[in-house]
């Protein structure tokens, strides 16, 4: 067995003691079922707890807010997919940046819509769940930008610093909030927060805004003019790395360490001397770790340290050397605590590179599939993943895909985003699809109809079959014949369709006339489905000639419906019976040989061992019997009766 | 895609209806009503579009719709009309018809009147597919095949036609006063007289041999023999009822499901569908206008079995739906979305307004569409 990654969480069931008794328990698509079994641990049997406990991994699926980051990011994750493979990879990569950064505006306009009812919020449990939610948003968003600069964009060396102070000053956005309240106050300069403001834009690489901020202290100490002066000079000409001009990297690091000689010779002369800030911001331009790490509550975080550090330091740094500043700034910052948490983690692991540690730490950090499937499906499109093989599933994306739909057709009105996500995974995405697509619950026609639609959309033949398999039986059930026998049509199902007109005929003989008249009528050549059903439809045509007074047509139709075997034997003694009236009309109806035809299906049918009686009033076609009904034998007495009066008239016709 | 405006809503859109606003008036709408589906708890929810409740707006936000009330809804909104300015009537799937009215001053909704299992089968509760209201007379359609007839303003039924469908009946809108059209689920248009007992239909019209599922249908809205009809293959059919058995003309336009179909109320030579495949379409009949309109649309084929002028010869009633299809070139069609993959489940159109929701979850708002 393989060793777990990290110790599972156990949820506690409410009201149930595991020390008195067992626990069963079903596994479900995104949740488990569980239950109290009767068996008691101590012996004998009890009687059970009447409640089944649902437990759910996932919360956030029903979490109204979030449920806009699924429907948007399904939107540019469809978009994702119709990426041409064939583009050369140069022209691809914009595009990738692109929806990268897409999925992360997403992120970001959930995070704010969270943290505003976050803050409205009266209900204080609410609200940290809200803000739990913020936070994590934060961090996801956090982690997979890095994962864009870092991967998707791949920025060389040179840019690669840009980003990353990009990146850190997106996330550490609260230098900016200070610096408002520092500015907007009366007297700025003498703001207890404004040297936090000064050196936090110095930390983060913003010289512009920083040297802003230090004119107010300047206009302040007349008699400082000329330091402030030689620190503005400094800061201003700090060399910039500008990946658009034709400028090498190797030019770039020159005018850099002419310029790092320059704030080194000031700080040899002491020219700060006199003014502890000064001095110290003029250390952090040489990458003085140590006043660094002074400075931890303004760095806040050790990646943020790592930035600066880089910045200052190693400007020019490549993407293979990350990984070595980036462990050793985590231990210098991180020394006292003990255990570094989930997150600096799986940023320690994007900086070493190491796509796979990223992925699996956020999956076990994370309750919900949505980061990885998404991310790794990006950075599949990247070519990024392509080494690595499960032992199980087909690959990684496919399999974190297949978890976070299955995840999604669970929930019940979700489900249908979950499809897009299925027709992407070409391994078991169509598996999961047709067992999933026939289990979703069908109130409406409309959502039957939808369903289907899905299904024939992807040539799901047995699935759409199945469905309107079901949609026949509820409307049997509730009585419909009609619309059962519609969707028995739609499904293409013989068998259905024939007990459908099997019941049609049964009340048909019933009551004496047929119901759902629109359909039978416009059967077209749906009707060819069945043998029953060709029947009922051909049996109704002859009604409607006989009720049109087109009885040579009708006589013809009615014969043929048991000569070329279309009627059941069972309902062979009805259509005699029809055919009595037809042939007391005044003018003759049926040939000599029509009624050769008649005698002779009567004697098929009476040659059997038992005779059928017509199980139907007599009335049907307006026909009123001659004798009384009383006689049980009447219906066969009457046509034999008939046939001989008829064919004896026949005859002597026939001999002139 | 101009001034198309996209609000994600965290549940999936079955209906959106304008509010209706004084005719007298040049007024733009700016009060729309949605239904939801398929969600645990559905709801109707009204939205403002307008200045009012939401001051001092940011460019960026202009248009954005924004909520004003919510109500719970049981079952899903199957379909939803405003009966006046403040009186919504839903059709649920659980069979029930219920009169919503919307309080202007304290933003509230509230149940007026509530029909529990107007539509059933004799055990379950059948869906109720459609409504159409001509205030204060509610018809109702559903799944059950029947039509029921209602007044807002008394509780008992008016009037029930039983066994009006062997199948669902899918829509259904007004003809005249007395007189309603319905289409079903076998591709049959029925017409109803109220003024006629019995259950049967005054007449039926359909697409020979095809059977094809009927979802939508329109009038025209100043001639009330022109109506148009889309169904599960997504062809646009108009009808002219006077006019036998078969559709004056069969337009090729989505590739799944038409859901819905209107005609622009005060400017019927424009026509709005919309779909399952998750498009919106704009059509004009460029009749009207002395200069065609050269917009980019997509190429139509259009399929005409007949192009018969309507009896009578009054050319000023021959209408552009029935003559301007028969030669190409007539007919324009603009998708009006940006391309999307749910269905577009409806639509509605007033003034230069229009309001759409889909399963993606989204309603999208145009307030300048090209009339």
């Amino acid at each position: 067995m393989e060793e777990v990654d990290v110790e599972p969480t156990t949820t506690p069931i409410p009201g149930f003691d595991s020390n008195q008794k067992h626990l069963g328990f079903v596994w479900g698509p995104g949740d488990i079922l569980v239950y109290e079994t009767i068996y008691k641990a101590s012996g004998g049997s009890a009687g059970g707890c009447p409640f089944v406990h649902e437990v759910r991994k996932d919360e956030d699926i029903y979490s109204p807010i979030l449920r806009k980051l699924f429907n948007e990011s399904h939107h540019i994750f469809v978009g994702l997919q119709r990426i041409r493979e064939d583009l050369p990879s140069k022209n691809k990569k914009p595009q990738f940046v692109s929806i990268s950064k897409n999925y992360r505006s997403v992120i970001r306009a959930c995070m704010e819509e969270l943290q505003q009812v976050a803050v409205s919020t009266q209900d204080a449990a609410l609200a940290t769940q809200y803000g739990n939610q913020v936070s994590i948003l934060l961090a996801v968003e956090l982690i997979w930008n890095l994962c864009e600069v870092l991967f998707i964009d791949a920025a060389p060396a040179g840019s690669l610093v840009l980003h990353l102070l990009d990146w850190v000053r997106l996330h550490k956005a609260d230098v900016d909030e200070k610096a408002r309240e520092v500015l907007a106050s009366e007297s700025p300069a003498e703001h207890q927060a404004y040297w936090d403001v000064v050196i936090s834009y110095v930390l983060q690489g913003r010289m512009d805004e920083a040297r802003q901020v230090l004119v107010k202290q300047a206009a302040l100490q007349p008699a400082a003019r000329v330091m402030f002066k030689l620190l503005d000079n400094l800061l201003m000409k700090m060399p910039i790395f500008n990946p658009g001009e034709t400028q090498t990297l190797t030019e770039f690091d020159v005018k850099w360490r002419h310029w790092r000689e320059e704030v080194d010779h000031c700080l040899q002369d002491q020219s700060f001397a006199s003014n502890r800030h000064l001095e110290d911001i003029c250390k952090i331009l040489v990458g003085d770790e140590d006043v660094l790490l002074e400075y931890k509550e303004l760095l806040s975080t050790w990646y943020h340290f790592l930035v600066t550090r880089l910045l200052f330091s190693h400007p020019t740094v490549k993407p293979t050397e990350l990984h070595y500043y980036a462990q050793s700034s985590m231990h210098m910052f991180l020394d006292t605590r003990s255990v570094p948490e989930p997150l600096d983690s799986i940023l320690l692991a994007a900086f070493e590179f190491d796509i796979h540690q990223v992925i699996k730490d956020c999956s076990i950090a994370l309750n919900n599939w949505w980061f990885v499937g998404h991310l790794t499906d990006l950075l599949d499109h990247c070519k990024l993943l392509q080494s690595h093989n499960l032992h199980f599933g087909s690959n990684l994306r496919e399999f974190l895909l297949l978890e976070y739909a299955s995840g999604l057709f669970t929930h019940h009105s979700l489900w249908q985003l979950a499809v897009d996500y299925f027709d992407h995974c070409p391994e078991f995405g169509r598996v999961y699809l047709e067992l999933q697509i026939e289990r979703v619950p069908l109130d409406t026609e409309r959502k039957a109809l939808k369903v289907i639609r899905i299904c024939e959309q992807r040539q799901m033949t047995e699935q759409v079959r199945s469905i309107c398999k079901i949609m026949a039986k509820k409307a049997l059930r509730n009585n419909r014949l009609g619309s059962a026998l519609s969707w028995s049509i739609r499904a293409k199902d013989a068998a259905f369709a024939t007990l459908i007109s099997e019941r049609f005929l049964q009340d048909y003989c019933a009551k004496g006339t047929f119901s759902d008249l629109d359909l039978i009528d416009n059967l077209g050549p749906a009707m060819l489905l069945s043998d029953r059903l060709t029947f009922l439809g051909k049996y109704r045509e002859f009604h409607r000639l006989y009720g049109e007074k087109r009885f040579s047509d009708a006589a013809k139709l009615l014969l043929s419906l048991m000569t070329a075997k279309i009627a059941p034997h069972s309902f062979w003694m009805t259509l005699l019976t029809d055919a009595l009236p037809l042939l007391e009309q005044k003018e003759v109806i049926f040939s000599a040989d029509q009624t050769h035809e008649l005698m002779f299906c009567l004697e098929e049918l009476t040659s059997g061992k038992s005779v059928p009686t017509p199980d139907r009033p007599m009335q049907v076609l307006g026909y009123t019997p001659p004798y009384p009904l009383s006689n049980v034998c009447f219906p066969f007495n009457l046509l034999i009766h008939c046939f001989i009066i008829c064919s004896n008239l026949y005859s002597c016709l026939a001999r002139g | 895609m101009d001034g198309i405006n996209a609000k994600y809503v965290s549940k999936k859109i079955s209906k959106t209806r304008w509010r209706p606003v004084s005719s007298s008036s040049l007024q733009q709408p700016d009060i729309f009503a949605t239904g939801s589906w398929d969600n645990e708890d559905n709801s109707i929810s009204i939205w403002s579009i307008g200045e009012n409740g939401v001051s001092s707006m940011d460019d960026e936000f202009e248009g954005d719709p924004q909520l004003l009330c919510e109500y719970k809804h049981n079952g899903d909104v199957l379909d939803l009309q405003f009966l006046d300015q403040d009186r919504i009537v839903t059709a649920s799937s659980t069979g029930a018809v219920t009169i919503f009215r919307h309080h202007h001053n304290s933003q509230t909704l509230s149940v007026s009147q509530l029909w529990e299992r107007a539509h059933h089968y004799p055990c379950n509760n059948a869906p109720c597919t459609g409504v159409v209201c001509n205030s204060p007379e509610i018809v109702t359609v559903g799944e059950d095949g029947r039509i029921m007839l209602f007044r807002a303003d008394q509780e008992g039924v008016l009037r029930t036609i039983e066994m009006a469908d062997s199948s669902a009946i899918h829509a259904v809108t007004f003809l005249r006063t007395t007189e309603i059209l319905t289409v079903n689920s076998i591709g049959q248009l029925k017409l109803w007289d109220f003024r006629q007992p019995g259950n049967e239909p005054s007449q039926i019209l359909s697409l020979t041999g095809d059977r094809v599922p009927l979802h939508c249908v329109d009038r025209h809205p100043n001639q009330q023999h022109i109506v148009a009809t889309g169904g599960q293959d997504g062809m646009l059919c108009i009808w002219d009822v006077r006019q036998g058995n078969m559709p004056i003309s069969l337009m090729e336009a989505h590739t799944s499901e038409m859901w819905e179909v209107h005609f622009h109320p005060s400017n019927p030579g424009h026509l709005f569908s919309c779909s399952e495949d998750g498009s919106l379409l704009h059509w004009e009949t460029s009749s009207n206008t002395d200069t065609p309109s050269l917009q980019g649309g997509r190429n139509t084929s259009i399929i005409s079995r007949s192009a018969i002028a309507p009896a009578g010869g009054n050319q000023s009633l021959i209408n552009a739906w029935l003559t301007g299809d028969s030669s190409k070139g007539h007919l324009e069609t603009t998708h009006m979305l940006p391309s999307q993959m749910l269905s577009v489940n409806s639509l509605d159109v007033l003034g230069q307004c229009l309001v759409c929701g889909t399963d993606g979850e989204a309603i999208y708002v145009n307030r300048y569409v090209p009339i």
